[in-house]
């Protein structure tokens, strides 16, 4: 038994998992701010210096509420659900790497080799706590949305699958921290400008790599339920969707299973396009446990980057109807994310580096 | 008759349809930059900035009794604010003046006077049908208490809101 890597590891997992939760509650925060900002608010800025600690009076009162079950819910699975949308959004951490290395510990809690096939085996578990909560609550509107959900998550599932292909056609692995040290070397993936950045051959590459983060990121905010794909809980037209007859805690688990879904898909996204934790002329944590601490905050830096975006996005878009979605996400990322992959396959066949 | 209205005519980069996103996020993200670094102002920061200085001068408020120039209240509890208040938040119990009294020839004065101000509605009836002037609404709008019972102005509260009011009818005054 190897105590060092157990010790190690559980350390990893504990503050991971502090700094992922602590990013959470601070998203929920900065969503309330900046889509203030954008419709010319103020926003939450009583509690604390400049509202910061507003995240810890929201929790407070989740914690404090009364945590009612209503008569005419399947109890068991009425409890399940909110664990179901939170545990798979935090498991998907495990194999991201968020950092190079630290006193020589690779900063990945599990490097395993089938990397994103794991990412995308348990992220899509997470339908299971919205149509288990939509069918449980036994009421129209969660009905609906648990409906609505489980048929936009399968099919956003696949383009978000197909659009990865590219990336790993080029490496030849699945394990993540292989995908960060190519880009280490060639550049990241959307923008090659390190090592041979004159070679025509990786801005070429550059092109269905280019798509497939546009589709990717797109299918990200599908999986995630934000707007402009957020019909499984369209408050306009589903009261609340799936979480309406939840309350309480359990509604707060939904709610932040969501940001922790973002944050996670955010992670996926930086990892396999951006670069992970890297930056061009930054070096990594054999150069001292400074620099160690440096490539995490990049990591972590790119992500929260990534957060603005997908909140930027929700208060800008309108929500899209239902059929727009389905045609959009069968029709066009299906074929556009298929293609991709021959373009793909084609230059790396045809015109080698 | 059912009219088909026509279809606008897209062209390629509006088919798209990512064009015309990133437009609309370049205008939301002017809005989040104006707003950060202050240029725009709309918000007004309530317990801190308050509108006293922008307040109209028709600004209906608490209701308050008046004074007049010789310190006497000049509410003679004729009671007909009390008949026309539309919520009923007035309540007034008359009293007499005793005779020797400077004003005796008043006869009555409000022994009693209250505002359930969670009844009222700041109509101003009351004003508009007081024959001595004696109610005013002033510009007062934060009236908050504990209780339904720190809610109901009695007559001392009501006459230190009013305060005194320099005004036209002097018809008591003892020459006349």
């Amino acid at each position: 038994m190897d105590y060092a890597f157990l010790i190690s590891s559980l350390i990893k997992i504990v503050a991971l998992l502090a700094v992922v939760l602590g990013i959470m509650n601070y998203a929920v925060y900065a969503e309330r701010r900046i889509s203030a900002l954008i419709q010319d608010r103020l926003g939450p800025n009583r509690v604390g210096p400049a509202g910061l600690f507003q995240p810890i009076a929201d929790a407070a009162k989740f914690l404090l509420k009364e945590d009612f079950t209503p008569g005419h819910v399947n109890k068991f699975y009425y409890w399940l659900a909110p664990c179901l949308a939170m545990i798979p959004a935090i498991t998907t951490l495990a194999v991201l790497p968020f950092g190079s290395t630290l006193f020589g510990v690779p900063m990945v809690i599990a490097d395993i080799n089938v990397g994103v096939l794991f990412v995308f085996a348990i992220a899509s578990l997470g339908v299971y706590g919205i149509v288990i909560a939509g069918w449980s609550s036994n009421s129209k509107y969660p009905f609906l949305g648990g409906v609505r959900s489980t048929s936009q998550m399968i099919s956003y599932e696949l383009s978000l699958g197909l659009a990865v292909i590219p990336i790993f056609l080029l490496i030849g692995q699945l394990r993540l921290t292989e995908v960060v040290r190519y880009q280490i070397e060639h550049g990241w993936m959307i923008a090659p400008f390190v090592g041979d950045w004159t070679n025509p051959h990786k801005w070429l590459l550059a092109i269905p790599m280019v798509v497939s983060f546009v589709v990717f990121t797109i299918a990200i905010f599908a999986e995630t339920n934000r707007l402009p794909f957020d019909l499984p809980e369209a408050e306009t037209e589903l009261v609340g969707g799936y979480h309406t007859e939840y309350g309480s805690m359990k509604f707060g688990l939904f709610f932040l299973g969501e940001y922790v879904a973002m944050i996670t898909g955010s992670a996926i996204i930086v990892t396999l396009f951006l670069g992970g934790w890297h930056f061009p002329g930054i070096p990594d944590g054999s150069h001292g446990w400074g620099w160690g601490l440096v490539n995490i905050f990049i990591f972590f830096s790119k992500v929260a980057v990534l957060l603005f975006v997908f909140i930027w996005v929700r208060w800008t878009l309108p929500r899209f109807r239902y059929d727009q979605l389905m045609r959009l996400g069968w029709v066009f990322f299906f074929e556009i994310a298929l293609v991709n992959i021959f373009v793909a396959a084609i230059i790396l066949a045809y015109f080698p580096a | 008759m059912a009219i088909t209205v026509s279809r606008p005519k897209l062209n390629w980069s509006e088919r798209l349809y990512l064009p015309a996103i990133l437009s609309g996020m370049a205008i939301t993200l002017k809005h989040f930059k104006n707003m950060l670094l202050g240029r725009t102002k709309v918000t007004m920061q309530y317990p801190e900035e308050k509108w006293d200085s922008q307040m109209p001068e028709h600004y209906r408020g608490a209701p308050a009794l008046v004074r007049d120039q010789t310190g006497r209240i000049r509410c003679v509890a004729c009671q007909l604010c009390e008949f026309i208040c539309p919520p009923r938040a007035i309540k007034i119990i008359p009293g007499e003046i005793p005779t020797g009294d400077r004003f005796a020839k008043v006869e009555k004065f409000p022994h009693e006077f209250d505002i359930d101000m969670i009844r009222c509605i700041y109509c101003g009836l009351c004003e508009e049908v007081c024959p001595e002037q004696a109610i005013y609404l002033r510009k007062d709008y934060a009236i908050t208490g504990f209780t339904r019972a720190d809610m109901v102005h009695d007559k001392e509260k009501l006459l230190e809101i009013g305060g005194v009011m320099h005004g036209v009818v002097l018809k008591w005054n003892e020459k006349k």
